[in-house]
């Protein structure tokens, strides 16, 4: 009942028939940019709310991940590798953003010997 | 011979010679081509281009003095090079002028040096200034007596300035080169352009020379007032050029006045309305020009403050020289001032209805007289020689105006050429006492000079100036000064002005010799002047060691009672013998025809008809001939000013400081004479006043409305951030906070925008 009036609602959303095969039948776009769009929101409230530097980046890696989601999804919907490619760059630069901000989040915490982030407050206008 | 090869060899050099169209152009009465005379009087002028030395010799003695100020000569060197270049200009100029005398009639040359501007823009509209002289003869009246006084008075100056030997000296003789090539170019100069090249030059280094004390801060305002007044007439010239190019499409006098022949013809036949409102208009804007440098009645005032210049300028710039520069170029452009009758046509009707039949030369007449008058009662009340000396000059140029308006020119230029030597003489003769007695100016500090040791030279000078100034029969000054009062009186509608101008000689003839009464005769008592052997305007040392042993640097008041005057030197003393000569011999141009044979031959002859001045044929005053008897009339007119002042000032002595005048209670009429009428209050306040109001009015409106808009714009945007900045609180999860919020709001916006 549900997934027929979901269906109904978004006809469209349906992943595109082709060479590749659906791995789960009955699986829409719909599915996939949900799980997306909730891991970006967990993203955003774990970013919002918590204090520590590390748990925020990795919020901010969860929110990253939530939109590479949604791309591979649409690269699916319309059959093509644009998407898929263009995750795989956004990873590898993930990968050397996150040693980076790891390493920065190390130097701050060597320099108030806490990892608050609500403690740097220099940016005050 | 040698002259022989150099004309030849330079003959192709002049310009082709134009006749002066003008000479029958009016005469004729308009009728007919043997009137314009032109073919019969065309001769060539054989001049070579040694007519170049005569602004090239003194322009050489500028830079050269310039070259001592760079070399830093301690001598007199500037000075003697200076003489010698100006009496080679003078040599030259008088071998020119029995050049041109040896043609005997109306032909001018043009002596083309090299071309200066040329803008020729289309076929037939080209603007032409050559750097080209004119020689004719009113050009030689001039020069010599410019080159002549200026060689003078440079031998003079070598004297008089020699307390400044060193930087000024070298400064002094450059601006005295520079003037007299600048008055070169103005009197010589073949087109308007040149002629205001040399005006504006002649401004220039009056304002150099006046300014030539320049620690001294009246002498800095004296240039100031000067320059700055000058600009309005100045004004009028660069105007008059314009609207003459403008109607003309020419400012080369060669071309220019054959191009009046029309309009002169007109004007003899009294057809004024047909000659264009702006042709005569131009009159008008060179009779400002004329006014501004010959310092007359609405602008005369920086002329006597320019006395705060060394005597030497005083006496050959602002005597003899640049303020009949204005008397020039009236005399130069007397045709223009021949045909312009309703300079402000189109009033007619109105309640100035009348200003628009008066001509130029009308304004130029009244004016003058004006001047002269007022200027003569100034010069009644003053106790400063030199200032007394310089209203004296300013009635004078009004004398000379009031000629060229009556169309006396030949008159005009007369009384200029006897004025120039005898005010000099004057002026060097107050000089010499003012450089022997430290500076001591006051008629009432000084008396009996002439009988002191070794002062009687400059005491005859003086008399001998004054004799003139007065206008004593047989006199060089009686002689001018008759030809414009007796022109005056014979042309009808200028009775007034006649009788105004008799008043004036009354006046000259007593505050002339009011000064040699109380000064030069009578007992002697001096008291010195404050510039004691220490020029407290420029520090020099005074000393003049060769001449007196008194010449120590004495200072303070023991100077002041072990003061001795000294007397002129060699140098001074020849100069005053030469030019008291030289006015005596002035006087032999008059019966010669000297002056009157140069300028009708020359542009500055008169038409007949002209601007409606009727000479009547039987003009009679007491039903004599007014010429005859003019004679009789100024010479008792000067007899009376003379036994006045002779009453007054030396039999009504009492002591050195006061005379029988002073008991003339004349009240608040003599103090405001004293006091220059007021003239300069007047000035102040109905110009200077209102002016510095709406400066400081402008100033508000600047600092408030102006500056007030751009420290806005600089304002707002502070205040913009200043309100904004809190928002930028420098903690983490508040820009999170905001950027999560307005990809809300933005989502939002979308999802109602897209339904």
């Amino acid at each position: 009942m549900d997934t027929t009036m979901t269906m109904s609602m978004l006809p469209t959303l349906v992943l595109a028939q082709g060479p590749v095969p659906e791995l789960v039948p009955g699986i829409t776009l719909f599915h996939y940019l949900a799980v997306s769009g909730i891991m970006f929101v967990l993203g955003l409230i774990g970013f919002l709310t918590r204090r520590n530097l590390i748990v925020m980046f990795l919020c901010t890696e969860l929110m990253f991940q939530a939109a590479g989601i949604a791309l591979i999804a649409f690269g699916r919907f319309h059959l093509n590798h644009t998407g898929e490619a263009f995750v795989i760059f956004v990873l590898t630069v993930a990968a050397a953003e996150a040693a980076l901000a790891l390493a920065l989040v190390v130097l701050l915490f060597r320099r108030k010997e806490t990892l608050d982030g609500s403690v740097w407050t220099s940016m005050k206008g | 011979m040698m002259m022989d090869q150099m004309m030849s060899s330079l003959s192709p050099s002049f310009a082709p010679v134009w006749s002066l169209a003008l000479s029958g152009g009016g005469g004729g009465g308009g009728e007919g081509g043997s009137a314009l005379g032109v073919l019969a009087s065309l001769k060539e002028v054989p001049l070579s281009a040694m007519v170049w030395l005569i602004p090239g010799l003194p322009l050489l003695g500028a830079l050269l003095a310039g070259l001592c100020a760079v070399l830093k000569v301690r001598s007199k060197l500037p000075a003697w090079l200076m003489v010698l270049c100006l009496a080679g200009s003078f040599a030259v100029t008088f071998w020119m002028y029995q050049q041109v005398a040896a043609t005997g009639g109306s032909t001018f040359a043009v002596v083309h040096l090299f071309d200066w501007i040329n803008f020729n823009w289309a076929p037939g509209k080209a603007f032409v200034a050559n750097f080209s002289l004119y020689v004719d003869p009113l050009t030689c009246l001039w020069m010599l007596f410019v080159t002549g006084l200026a060689a003078c008075i440079a031998l003079y100056a070598s004297e008089y300035m020699s307390h400044d030997v060193g930087p000024g000296y070298c400064r002094f003789f450059f601006a005295f080169g520079l003037f007299v090539f600048s008055m070169a170019c103005l009197v010589m100069g073949d087109n308007l352009l040149l002629l205001y090249l040399g005006w504006e030059g002649v401004g220039l280094c009056s304002y150099l020379l006046i300014g030539y004390f320049y620690q001294k801060p009246s002498a800095v305002a004296a240039a100031k007032k000067a320059f700055i007044l000058n600009r309005i007439g100045d004004l009028g010239l660069a105007l008059a050029i314009m609207l003459i190019f403008v109607k003309f499409g020419t400012i080369e006098y060669a071309k220019l006045w054959p191009m009046l022949t029309q309009y002169l013809q007109m004007a003899a036949a009294g057809q004024f309305d047909q000659i264009p409102t702006s042709v005569q208009l131009i009159a008008v804007l060179l009779t400002l020009a004329a006014f501004g440098k010959s310092a007359q009645l609405p602008l005369y005032v920086w002329l006597p403050d320019a006395m705060e210049g060394p005597t030497p300028v005083s006496a050959l710039i602002h005597a003899a020289t640049m303020v009949t520069a204005g008397v020039y170029l009236i005399a130069r452009t007397l045709p223009l001032f021949q045909i312009s009758v309703a300079p402000l046509a189109g009033l007619e009707g109105t309640w100035f209805g009348f200003v628009s039949q008066i001509s130029a030369l009308e304004i130029v007449a009244y004016g003058g007289g004006l001047t002269a008058l007022l200027a003569a009662t100034i010069g009644m009340a003053q106790f400063d020689i030199k200032r007394i000396m310089a209203y004296s000059t300013v009635s004078q140029l009004g004398f000379m105006f009031a000629g060229l308006g009556v169309l006396a020119s030949y008159g005009a230029a007369f009384h200029v050429f006897t004025h120039a030597f005898f005010k000099a003489t004057l002026f060097l003769a107050c000089g010499a006492v003012m450089h022997g007695f430290a500076g001591q100016l006051d008629l009432r500090k000084l008396s009996g000079v002439m009988w002191m040791k070794g002062w009687l030279i400059v005491g005859l000078a003086m008399l001998v100036g004054c004799l003139n100034l007065a206008g004593v029969p047989f006199t060089a000054g009686y002689f001018s000064k008759d030809v414009i009062l007796a022109e005056a009186f014979s042309v009808g509608h200028f009775r007034p002005l006649a009788w105004i101008l008799l008043f004036t000689a009354l006046l000259t003839a007593y505050y002339t010799f009011r000064v040699f009464f109380r000064v030069f005769v009578g007992p002697k008592h001096y008291e010195p002047g404050d510039e004691l052997h220490a020029h407290d305007d420029h520090g020099h040392d005074h000393g003049h060691g060769d001449k007196h042993d008194h010449g120590h640097d004495a200072k303070g008041h023991d100077a002041k009672a072990h003061f001795h005057p000294h007397p002129p030197g060699w140098a001074i003393n020849t100069v005053l013998a030469l030019l008291a000569i030289a006015s005596i011999a002035a006087a032999f141009a008059y019966p010669t025809y000297f002056v009157k044979g140069l300028v009708d031959t020359s542009t500055a002859q008169v038409a007949a008809g002209a601007a409606g001045h009727t000479h009547v044929g039987g003009a009679t005053i007491f039903g004599y001939d007014p010429h005859k008897a003019m004679y009789y009339i100024s010479g008792i007119v000067g007899a009376v000013g003379i036994i006045t002042a002779f009453f007054l000032h030396y039999l009504g002595r009492r002591t050195a400081a006061t005379s029988a005048a002073d008991n003339l209670n004349l009240g608040a009429l003599q103090r405001a004479a004293q006091n220059k009428w007021y003239v300069d209050e007047f000035y102040n306040f109905t110009i200077r006043l209102p002016l510095k109001v709406l400066s400081h009015i402008f100033h508000m409106l600047d600092k408030l409305v102006v500056d007030g808009l751009v420290n806005l714009a600089g304002l707002l945007p502070r205040a913009g951030g200043a309100g904004l900045r809190p928002s930028q609180s420098g903690v983490l999860h508040g820009y999170a906070v905001a950027m999560a919020a307005g990809i809300g709001v933005l989502g939002l916006v979308a999802l109602l925008a897209l339904r």
